[in-house]
């Protein structure tokens, strides 16, 4: 191993129903195809190193950051690894970043995330009275299936901010441009993780507020808690600070944008 | 008139299934083309889930031959689980395809390529889904062609009332002659509706349109004739074969999905057809002769196949791929190609032998290695020469012994259960070849470490073998010698523990038996089955004998009358009009043989013993070798 890169990716439109494998099996495809000199694992089965890191949006939920490290046999130019490799990935799986990675681990700055829930034909007012509801309830048990089972578990401690809005427009990756209302919160990330649709059901649990249809829902970014914003912050920051002298935030794409 | 894409309505449903990425489409070399500029649309269909269907090869060699064509069209469309089913008809979304999520109805063909008869009921949901008429009688001009291929297309007779047409054998070119035909017919203003187009693909005598046969019945049941009912239409219908498949390289451009499915590889088929003669297969029957693809192009297909897709494994298929006159050569010109890249090979469908030990390794070098398999496919040397599967007890020990001391560690042997003249004795035999497999392999490694899995398939007759005369054996023999198999295997203390043995119940034979040699009537069966609910029957967790057993007794056909029941040597057989190519006589006297344990040689390395195809098909057997070898690819 080389080089070991951090890549910023996107799940946008369609291809928000990719399940995390599927992506995982996509990108080595796409690695493959573009030449990239991914290093392998030793061992009877040797596979690429590549890892994923901060939670993996679920199925179905679009995303504007998600992460990843790969190590590589032969240093590469980062701009031009993220031209090849955004490329030969399918529209709507869009490599948007990659720096080079620094001493800090990428996974440790992964404090929280910022979410955008559409919820189309929703009510505003009442949208605004249950969020106020979970704003100043302290503690609101959900129960969700996992792997272990089902769990029972609080959701209102993670989250950080919830607000209503009325909504215009499309949100990047969702195809609808009914009138809907958004949700937008900041989450922490926790064992076992608070999704948007825990909140939902905690919406539902302290004010009975129900969406109509399934929402949309799109992560807009993960990364270090900026306390003074109260919102996650570039989680490549440190790395820019050593490769490249502190230079100013990436030129990511604007969330809010059409594709 | 255009048509609009379905997607937003398809989309607010995807939420709610499971896997909805299978219905998304965009799949890395997949093609959406301009409706308005084409005259002809297929929507190819594979009547199965989208795991099972997208790899299928017939599919995406046919998809990419005809979007080729100019102002050609095709599109795919596979079958969506219960779950969306339910969805789709509560919300009025009709079946669609995945490349842009048209309407199945608007296409001008619809194409079903039928690996199993287990898909029929599927075609009735996607039928029913599309809008589209179940009998091919109720449907008008506006409705689609609905066109069979497939093996089970060499006995379309249980589902000939819902299909307007079927094709026998290569669908390459009879596809193109397809879209031909439609083309001008339509240029033409579609003269004659509906039937005139059929009437035009009847007579060019490559094309069966059920419909402008009758079958006529003799009192006891058996079929007394099937005759044109009208003037053009040939009495017999003959297979497509594709001579020199170097001249069709497909697919060029594998299609690479999003979702997980059965084969995760690029598959090259390095040969078609075989003549090893196996008495029970039908693919080695009706796909005569062999005609293999030279090492040449097996390697620039390999080589822009992996580009194109960035796939980490290459399968080389056929019937038997070890037979490839320079499979040597291509595997080791393979393996040096792909050192070093993390680039596996694998060889489906091997023989027992020595030689494919040395292949086997030549296949791991860049890869795993996982496990080995071999078909002896049966558990006596009386039943193999029965089944015409030419291996004797010695040669396979010798070969598993081989692979284990080479450091293979796990062996898999495939057999068959309820094969003709089959008695009790015949399946112990696999216990007792099993025992000595591992005996002879730990002898020869020293070591405890060897292991082997026993997999045992049930037998179905099919029609077009020599086995289409042949009673099927009853699920409750099959599964009674299945069970004493069981028990001799775990009962045994020295070496039960080594040997894994997997295997299905007997029943699902028997209904796979009802619909390989049904006739027209029973038809009505699997209409009555998915009305009652059958989907998917070609999985455990969805398929229901009972459901199958009540509709058969519902509409008052005798399930045993068709698969149980010896037929005799002039009775005629629901496909005797759909010629294989291959000799009613000759098939019979390969019956008797069987019967007879009386062995027949491959025709590759001994005289023609007359089968029939080469003369009636006008074809021949194409093998190599060319001497040719695999030269290092150059980096660029």
């Amino acid at each position: 191993m080389v080089q070991r890169l951090r890549v910023r990716y996107a799940k946008r439109g369609r291809l928000r129903f990719t399940s995390h494998r599927d992506i995982s099996r996509a990108l080595e495809r796409a690695v493959r195809r573009a030449d990239v000199p991914v290093a392998f694992s030793a061992g009877f089965s040797p596979h690429p190193k590549i890892s994923y890191v901060g939670g993996a949006a679920p199925t179905g939920v679009a995303s504007e950051a998600e992460y990843l490290e790969i190590s590589l046999t032969r240093e590469c130019d980062p701009e031009r690894l993220r031209a090849a490799l955004d490329a030969s990935l399918p529209p709507g799986l869009d490599v948007l970043d990659i720096v080079e990675a620094g001493p800090a681990s990428l996974a440790d700055q992964m404090e929280c995330s910022a979410w955008e829930l559409r919820l189309p034909g929703a009510d505003l007012a009442l949208a605004g009275v249950a969020v106020e509801k979970f704003v100043a309830t302290d503690h609101i048990e959900v129960e969700r299936l996992t792997k272990k089972g089902m769990r029972r578990f609080d959701a209102r401690e993670a989250v950080l901010s919830l607000a209503a809005f009325e909504g215009k427009g499309t949100t990047a990756g969702q195809a609808s441009s009914r009138p809907c209302v958004i949700l937008r919160m900041v989450v922490r990330h926790a064992t076992p993780a608070v999704r948007p649709d825990d909140v939902l059901t905690g919406l539902r649990l302290v004010a009975d507020f129900a969406p109509p249809v399934p929402p949309e829902v799109t992560r807009l970014a993960q990364g270090p808690l900026d306390v003074r914003t109260g919102e996650p912050a570039d989680p490549f920051g440190l790395d820019r600070d050593i490769t490249r002298g502190g230079e100013a935030e990436p030129v990511g794409r604007h969330v809010g944008g059409d594709i | 008139m255009s048509v609009e894409s379905l997607f937003p309505r398809l989309e607010a449903l995807l939420p709610r299934v499971q896997k909805p990425i299978q219905y998304v489409g965009g799949e890395l070399n997949s093609t959406v083309k301009d409706w308005d500029e084409a005259t002809v649309r297929w929507a190819l269909m594979y009547p199965d889930a989208y795991e099972v269907g997208l790899p299928n090869q017939g599919v995406q060699i046919l998809y990419e031959i005809l979007n080729e064509l100019p102002e050609t069209l095709a599109e795919r469309t596979y079958a969506v689980w219960p779950d969306l089913e339910a969805l789709m008809r509560a919300e009025g979304v009709p079946q669609f395809t995945v490349d842009a999520h048209r309407p199945v109805r608007a296409f001008d063909v619809l194409g079903l390529s039928f690996s199993t008869e287990l898909g029929y009921t599927n075609m009735l949901t996607a039928l029913d889904l599309a809008g589209i008429p179940l009998e091919a009688s109720e449907r008008g001009d506006d409705d689609p062609i609905v066109l069979a291929g497939g093996h089970a297309a060499f006995n379309p007779e249980p589902i000939a009332d819902f299909l307007d047409a079927a094709v026998l054998g290569d669908g390459e070119q009879i596809a193109i002659a397809i879209t031909e035909v439609i083309r001008e017919w339509k240029t033409e203003g579609s003269p004659g509706g509906r039937d005139g187009l059929l009437m035009r693909l009847a007579e060019s005598g490559g094309v069966y349109v059920p419909k402008f046969y009758d079958v006529d019945y003799h009192p006891d049941g058996r079929i007394q004739r099937v005759a044109p009912n009208r003037s053009g239409v040939p009495w017999r219908i003959h297979k497509h074969t594709v001579m020199d498949l170097d001249e069709w390289p497909y697919p060029k451009k594998p299609l690479v999905p999003l979702a997980e499915t059965v084969h995760e590889r690029f598959s090259v088929e390095i040969f078609r057809g075989c003549t090893r003669g196996c008495r029970f297969c039908q693919a080695g029957m009706i796909t005569r002769p062999v005609r293999e693809r030279s090492i040449t192009t097996i390697g620039d297909m390999v080589e822009a196949g992996v580009k194109a897709s960035g796939f980490n494994e290459v399968g080389l298929l056929s019937l038997s791929s070890a037979d490839h006159s320079e499979i040597g050569e291509v595997a080791k010109g393979l393996a040096d190609r792909y050192e070093g890249t993390n680039t596996s090979l694998s060889l489906p469908s091997t023989r027992v032998d020595a030689f494919n030990i040395d292949l086997a390794n030549e296949f791991s070098r860049n890869g795993r290695r996982s496990g080995l398999t071999f078909a002896p496919e049966g558990g006596s040397e009386r039943m193999r020469k029965v089944i015409n599967k030419m291996v004797t007890e010695e040669d396979l020990i010798r070969t598993v012994t081989t692979a284990y001391t080479q450091g293979w560690r796990q062996v898999k042997l495939y057999f068959m259960c309820g094969l003709p003249t089959e008695e009790d004795v015949d399946v112990e035999g696999i216990a007792d070849l099993a025992k000595k497999v591992i005996k002879a392999g730990r002898e020869a490694t020293g070591s405890r470490d060897v292991r082997c899995t026993v997999s045992i398939g049930g037998f179905v007759p099919k029609p077009h073998t020599p086995f289409q005369w042949a009673g099927q054996a009853d699920h409750e023999t099959v599964d009674r010698r299945l069970r004493a198999l069981k028990e001799a295997l775990r009962g045994d203390r020295e070496y039960g523990r080594a040997i894994g043995l997997r295997y299905h119940d007997g029943k699902p034979s028997i209904v796979e038996g009802l619909l390989s040699r049904g006739d027209r009537r029973v038809g009505e069966v699997i209409r009555a089955v998915w009305a009652a609910g059958g989907r998917f029957d070609g999985w455990s967790e969805h398929f229901s004998y009972q459901r199958w057993m009540d509709a058969a007794a519902k509409v008052g056909v005798d399930v045993d009358w068709y698969t149980t029941r010896e037929r005799e040597e002039n009775e005629v057989l629901p496909w005797d009009h759909l010629d294989a190519g291959l000799d009613r006589e000759w098939l019979w006297q390969d019956w008797q043989d069987a019967v007879n344990d009386v062995e027949v040689e491959d025709c590759r390395w001994t005289p023609c013993y007359d089968c029939g195809v080469c003369p009636t098909m006008g074809t021949e057997i194409q093998i190599g070798p060319t001497g040719k070898k695999l030269l290092p690819l150059t980096v660029v």
